[in-house]
């Protein structure tokens, strides 16, 4: 009689990513959310981990979108991973709720992906582009990406806001803009620094060869944390 | 289980001025390829006529001696296809519900029975919902897993330059014991939200094409858009979650609703269909 | 248990997945069919006599016991548009969730093994009541009130209505909720004795017509 879905998945027993295990008892696989205002970079950033990556380890992408399935259509155009690795959410004109407030479709599309292409090592949940206070749950990610760039003003790091403050970690994207819009890196730093504290910061030209490096081997990094902590 | 009428649906207490009162029946069998008309019985308003077989299809059409129904009236039509038959019911006018002259609503019931390996077509003219009139309308069809039906219905709300009537019908597909297809609806002088941008904005007239065919397959249907164009009206064909595909459509008069359904039709049968 | 427990549930904050859906509110301002309070108004009433009353109608079977997975096939029976039988189904996946991380029970466990890709969205909520504590009215009210207000915030989005204009549409139609509330479970009240098709299953053209559209624009705010 349903002829509109197909029973095939299995039944699921976990409703929010504090668990590290599936339901069958296998590690899922690490949840890095990247998140920032418009236009900074943060589809480009997910394109060049894509890249860089996805040799070394199996890895899926979730979008979500303020009003189109633009963002997931230009990482299929880029064809940075196979298409059915990539899938879109779509957020009712409120990215930030679909990522903190009700999670409930991204854990959905994560969960999907897993068992559609799985097993996954990384799952990269990038948020539609919004404001400085825009963060993950961590029913969602483990660990989050906060992106801003040069051309926003050297004045963000120095206003912080919880994204700036809390993500386990800054990319300031865009430095060889740096001169042109003229922006004090060092100074950047320096208010990084005093809002983070301790937290890791990275400086990026994703335009140069390479220049995802700093933030791939932040995930390299994590992704060795995840694997050892819960094998 | 006996069909049962949901409250908008629910028969009118008893009329203290009773009217009339009808039941028709058309039974067709299969014999030996073709099909027999075991049952031809008009009644009150409804006289039956036989018309000339199209291969093995036995053809019936309604004729409505009357201008039923009006209120009070209780009408009914049984069509039963069986042992493979292949029966095509058509009628000759449409119907035109109307006041009564008493103020209790009339109703109009259709029940459609079609067993194993039979086809059952039921392609009546339009019902036209008169200003002041009343009418329930049901239409049940129980078909056999193997049973192929086409239905079209189309529902005029008002007669040109009149407002509508209250119309409320009631659609039950039922397949191998399943319901299928549940469709109510409630129209004109008393209903609630009917005229309203989420239900008929300015549209009064509305259709139904329904194909109920176990060789039909889902992925063949995608959901279609049939017309674009806001003054030709909207209609979409879509599959249901078992083997049908339902038109719906609505238009502003009976006039762009009649080609609407048309050209859904020839989408359906497609190519030399 | 205690009532308040619809609150939490009928709470527009409820983690469910329907902040992104307009309840075909989107197709519907697009049309130019609703431009202001007054046409979100008509649009809504008419909303919450047809689909509301159908899924509050499901909703308050679950909450009364009844097997919800022949109420998911009276839903789908009742859904004669794919793109609207899908969106139920996904929203009733992430209502499932919230669901048993809320009130967790054997029967919201059973209901997600049979429909792992999800059961329809009022089936769901009407066994969330029920394993809640609520009553099938309680459950009818959740599923009314919701079908109104999605698309009314969605409405505040989409033409930047003012939102005291768009709670006083809501607050108007409290007694139309009030009366699909009462007559959803009055026939769910009528299923031992008449069967599933006791449910209603009032039907609304545009909606219908116009959700399939939706879901085929490129472009678009809401899912659907």
């Amino acid at each position: 009689m349903h002829l509109d879905h197909q029973d095939g998945f299995p039944e699921r027993h976990t409703y929010s990513a504090a668990a590290p295990v599936r339901g069958d008892g296998t590690r899922r696989a690490l949840r890095i959310g990247l998140g920032g205002p418009v236009g900074t970079g943060k589809t480009a950033t997910v394109a060049a981990l894509c890249r860089v990556l996805r040799e070394e380890f199996s890895i899926a992408v979730v979008t979500n979108d303020i009003y189109t399935r633009e963002d997931a259509e230009f990482l299929r155009r880029e064809a940075v991973l196979p298409t059915e690795r990539i899938v879109a959410v779509e957020t009712g004109a409120c990215p930030h709720t679909a990522i903190r407030d009700d999670i409930s479709a991204n854990l959905e599309a994560v969960e999907d992906l897993e068992e559609s292409v799985g097993p996954l090592d990384l799952v990269l949940v990038e948020s539609g582009g919004d404001n400085l206070t825009a963060t993950f749950s961590k029913g969602l990610v483990d660990a989050q990406i906060f992106v801003i760039d040069t051309a926003g003003g050297d004045d963000i790091p120095r206003k912080g806001g919880p994204g700036v403050t809390t993500a386990d970690l800054l990319v300031v994207n865009k430095t060889d803009l740096a001169p042109y819009v003229g922006v004090d890196l060092d100074g950047m730093a320096r208010d990084a620094k005093a809002q983070r504290g301790e937290l890791p910061v990275a400086f990026t030209a994703l335009k140069q060869p390479d220049g995802v490096k700093p933030v791939a081997d932040w995930v390299r990094a994590q992704l060795t944390h995840w694997t050892t902590a819960t094998a | 289980m006996i069909p049962t009428i949901p409250e908008a649906a629910k028969p009118a207490p008893e009329p203290t001025t009773p009217g009339v009162r009808a039941t028709a029946r058309i039974a067709a069998t299969g014999r030996g390829g073709a099909t027999t008309l075991t049952a031809l019985d008009g009644d009150g308003p409804f006289e039956l006529r036989r018309l000339r077989p199209r291969g093995n299809e036995a053809r019936v059409i309604v004729v409505g001696a009357m201008s039923a129904p009006l209120g009070g009236d209780r009408l009914r039509i049984e069509a039963t296809a069986e042992h493979g038959a292949s029966l095509h019911i058509t009628s000759a006018t449409a119907t035109l519900a109307l006041k009564g002259a008493t103020a209790a609503p009339a109703t109009y019931d259709v029940a459609l029975t079609a067993g194993e390996g039979t086809q059952l077509h039921w392609l009546p003219k339009p019902l036209i919902s008169a200003v002041g009139s009343d009418l329930r309308q049901t239409l049940t069809a129980d078909l056999a897993r193997t049973a192929r039906l086409v239905l079209r219905e189309e529902q005029i709300l008002g007669r040109a330059g009149e407002p509508p009537g209250r119309l409320a019908t009631r659609l039950v597909v039922r397949r191998g014991g399943r319901t299928l297809l549940h469709q109510q609806a409630d129209y004109g002088p008393g209903a609630v939200g009917w005229d309203g941008p989420a239900v008929l904005a300015d549209h009064r007239a509305i259709g139904q094409l329904l194909i109920v065919d176990p060789s039909l397959e889902y992925a063949r249907n995608p959901p279609r858009l049939l017309a674009e164009a806001p003054e030709s009206g909207q209609a979409l064909l879509a599959p249901l979650a078992g083997p049908a595909v339902l038109v719906t459509a609505v238009a502003r008069d009976g006039l762009r609703l009649r080609r609407l359904l048309d050209t859904a039709e020839a989408a359906v049968r497609g190519p030399g269909g | 248990m205690t009532r308040a427990a619809l609150l939490v549930l009928a709470d527009g904050r409820f983690p469910a997945g329907g902040h992104a859906h307009s309840g075909g509110a989107e197709p519907a301002v697009r049309a130019g069919r609703v431009t202001d309070s007054t046409s979100l108004e008509t649009f809504c009433r008419g909303r919450l006599h047809t689909a509301g009353l159908v899924a509050a109608g499901l909703a308050a079977a679950a909450a009364a016991g009844h097997d919800p997975l022949a109420l998911d096939e009276a839903a789908d029976a009742r859904t004669p548009v794919p793109a609207l039988r899908s969106t139920a189904r996904k929203l009733g996946r992430q209502m499932m969730r919230a669901a048993r991380a809320s009130w967790p029970s054997a029967a919201l466990d059973a209901l997600a093994a049979a429909r792992p890709r999800g059961a329809h969205q009022p089936v769901v909520l009407g066994l969330a009541a029920r394993s809640a504590g609520l009553t099938p009215l309680d459950a009818a009210y959740a599923v009314a009130y919701e079908n109104i207000s999605g698309p009314a915030t969605a409405v505040v989005r989409l033409l930047s209505l003012d939102p005291f204009d768009a709670t006083a549409v809501l607050a108007r139609l409290a007694t139309d909720v009030d009366r699909v509330a009462a007559a959803a479970t009055r026939a769910a009240d009528r299923i031992p004795a008449e069967g599933y098709d006791a449910l209603p299953a009032a039907s609304a053209p545009l909606l219908d017509i116009t959700a399939e559209a939706h879901a085929a624009w490129p472009v678009r705010l809401f899912a659907s």
